[in-house]
């Protein structure tokens, strides 16, 4: 019940005063006009599932795991849920460590009431064995600078994450069927969610006795607002979830106005939303590439890139982060694949590929074989549609690989056109 | 689940824009400056106002108003099975917060600065709808106790199920799993205060199902004006006048 927090932002007459004139004339504080939203930026994790949303100078941290559990007695064939919230001390001198307060629950409930109810989960594909087992996604939001209007950040970063998270595999088995197998990420590849449609919520702020709206409310709107409502809507038409908590009256024409906008703005969220997902998509198929045979398409670039490249690169930007972008670029340029040192390919047996090079078809499940045991990432139907499409230069690119690891320091002086000249004596030689 | 029949009627027998019977009472907490029994059908719902009184912390003292706390507790009984609710579970959290907010959008609390108004909400029967019933019962029990409001704000909900808006649902349909929107006015303003609403519904759907709520709201405010005047001429009776 305490909701005169210690440290919490005192504004003085004059502030308030300047926001509310200010918006007579449909200015705001920061510059933007009354239903502008804030630069809105989607990170991924190196982990699937984790996100992080910067809307204007709000951060927000997501984090989705799974967990196998027993179902609820009264739903035995469908998965559950769980949102937790965190408002860390870090993000506003008001927040205090410990339970959560009365704004920390009240988002935890608009997030959970806007997934939930409008089925956006589907929380029957989570079902493993019926009255026995089933998943429970856990997300964990938590707030790291809070500069105004946390739902709608939160909100977006719990999407992004549940649309990255993904579950292992498991099949049943047994005599009984009983007998459940979870597959391990580098034997089966994990499972995502499946997410309906998206939930997108859009806040707008009611300031002064005239009741002028605004959108995306900073920290210092919030304090002068007199009420909020916060609409959760998807692209599809249909509104998910409202939420307004008293505050100052406002006539039913305003919220129909709202929710209109809000329409509009949910749909620009959902296209921004899906537009880093898929872009993370893309780079984890890159990932996943990586460690198994690169496709011989990409063998000159791919050698180029070898010494440029960062291992394993943990974040993939969307936003605008220059350094990180040159090399997004390059790695998106290649059709689908890049090498880079990867330990395991050392110690392939080079004389085994240089034998297996004269004919075509046989070696290649020698080649299977040989790198399934070294490597043990390596899925053998993916493997096999790759190497029948890429035949004898396929090893070739291999043993270039070999060649590069061991003279790097003439590749880096050497010129591209001469080192592809090498990389074809190779094969002629051979 | 067929939750309309094909002549219209509910399960419980009603019309789908009949609301359920109401019944109010004032006074029933004795010791409380403020207090009053709400029963929309089968919830009942009981609160009391203690107020305006001196700040209790000192630290949470506003020197310009009034401070508003709020409390929302589900009593064991209140449901079909009895449950041990944990007092600051989520779900009371957000009511109480809630109710708080749509109560001191109403409340003058700048005729009353340095003190503490304190408003206690208990479910005795939860049979859908007793967010709506609290909150009618907070504007009965402040009223009670004399605190000047701007206006009176009373709750409804509405929901659609079977394609049939319905007004004022019961438990029932409330966990159909259909749409559940709660609104709060004021309405000699006639301004919305308080807009909840979960499950998924389109548009124009919403405003259909929003105006309904609406309008059940108006006939609980009429209800409401009805039992405070009945209240004041007693009073009236009392003093001799």
């Amino acid at each position: 019940m305490e909701q005169r927090l210690a440290n919490s932002l005192i504004m003085t007459v004059n502030e308030k005063k300047f926001i509310e004139n200010a918006l007579v004339s449909d200015i705001r504080v920061d510059g933007r006009r009354p239903f502008d939203y804030r630069n809105l930026t989607i990170r991924f994790g190196s982990e699937d599932g984790s996100s992080e949303v910067q809307l204007g100078k709000t951060q927000v941290l997501a984090f989705v795991t799974g967990q196998l559990v027993q179902p609820y007695r009264d739903r035995p064939n469908e998965g559950s849920f769980a949102i937790y919230t965190e408002f860390s001390p870090m993000a506003d001198p008001s927040f205090e460590p410990g339970r959560p307060g009365d704004s920390a629950i009240e988002l935890g409930r608009i997030v959970d009431r806007g997934l939930r109810e409008s089925r956006a989960v589907d929380t029957e594909s989570l079902c493993v064995i019926a009255g026995k087992l089933v998943w429970s996604i856990r997300i964990d939001l938590h707030i790291i600078d809070n500069g105004g209007n946390l739902v709608d950040a939160a909100n977006i970063a719990a999407l992004a994450a549940l649309s990255t998270f993904r579950r292992p595999e498991c099949t049943v088995g047994g005599e009984d069927g009983q007998e459940l197998t979870i597959h391990p990420p580098d034997v089966r590849e994990p499972l995502p969610l499946i997410l309906h449609h998206f939930p997108v919520a859009v806040t707008f702020g009611f300031i002064g006795k005239e009741n002028i709206v605004v959108i995306d409310p900073t920290h210092y709107e919030e304090e002068v607002m007199g009420g909020s409502l916060t609409a959760t809507l998807n692209t599809n038409g249909d509104v998910c979830a409202i939420q307004k908590a008293g505050g100052d009256g406002v006539l039913q024409s305003v919220i129909m106005q709202c929710l209109r906008i809000a329409s509009v703005k949910a749909g620009d969220i959902t296209s921004k939303i899906k537009n880093a997902v898929e872009s993370y998509n893309t780079q984890r198929s890159l990932r996943k590439i990586k460690r198994h045979n690169p496709s011989p398409a990409v063998s000159n670039v791919a050698k180029h890139h070898t010494e440029r490249l960062v291992l394993g690169a943990n974040e993939f930007n969307v936003g605008s982060q220059s350094n990180e972008h040159d090399t997004m670029n390059e790695i998106s340029s290649t059709a689908n694949g890049f090498s880079n040192r990867d330990p395991n390919s050392q110690s392939v047996d080079t004389d085994a590929l240089r034998a297996s090079q004269p004919s075509c078809a046989t070696p290649l499940d020698k080649l299977n074989e040989e790198s399934t045991q070294v490597n043990p990432e390596t899925k053998s139907t993916q493997q096999s549609s790759d190497m029948n499409s890429s035949a004898s230069t396929h090893e070739a690119t291999d043993i270039g690989l070999q060649e590069n690891q061991s003279n790097t320091l003439k590749d880096a002086v050497k010129p591209k056109h001469k080192r592809r000249k090498k990389s074809t004596s190779n094969v002629n030689a051979s | 689940m067929e939750y309309v029949s094909p002549e219209g009627l509910r399960l419980d027998g009603r019309r789908p824009m009949e609301m359920r019977q109401l019944r109010a009472e004032l006074g029933a907490v004795s010791r409380a400056d403020g207090s009053a029994v709400f029963e929309m059908g089968n919830t009942k719902v009981i609160a009391a106002v203690y107020g305006p009184r001196e700040v209790q912390n000192r630290s949470q003292q506003m020197n310009d108003k009034a401070l508003i706390r709020c409390e929302y507790t589900m009593a064991n009984f209140s449901t079909g099975d009895r449950l041990r609710r944990p007092k600051g579970d989520r779900r009371s959290t957000e009511i109480s917060l809630v109710i708080r907010q749509t109560m001191e959008a109403c409340i003058m609390t700048h005729l009353m600065p340095r003190s503490q108004i304190d408003i206690f909400v208990q479910v005795l029967q939860a049979d859908g709808g007793t967010r709506s019933a609290c909150i009618n019962a907070a504007t009965l029990a402040l009223a009670d106790a004399g605190i000047p409001m701007c206006d009176l704000v009373t709750s409804c909900s509405a929901g659609y199920l079977n394609s049939t808006p319905l007004l004022d649902l019961n438990y029932v349909e409330d966990s159909a799993g259909g749409p559940d929107v709660t609104v709060g006015i004021l309405p000699k303003l006639d301004k919305v205060t308080l807009l909840q609403m979960d499950a998924k519904l389109p548009m124009d759907i919403f405003e259909n199902v929003m105006q309904l709520a609406t309008e059940g709201c108006k006939a609980v405010a009429n209800y409401i004006r009805e039992v405070l005047l009945e209240n004041t001429k007693q009073l009236e009776n009392r003093r001799g006048v």
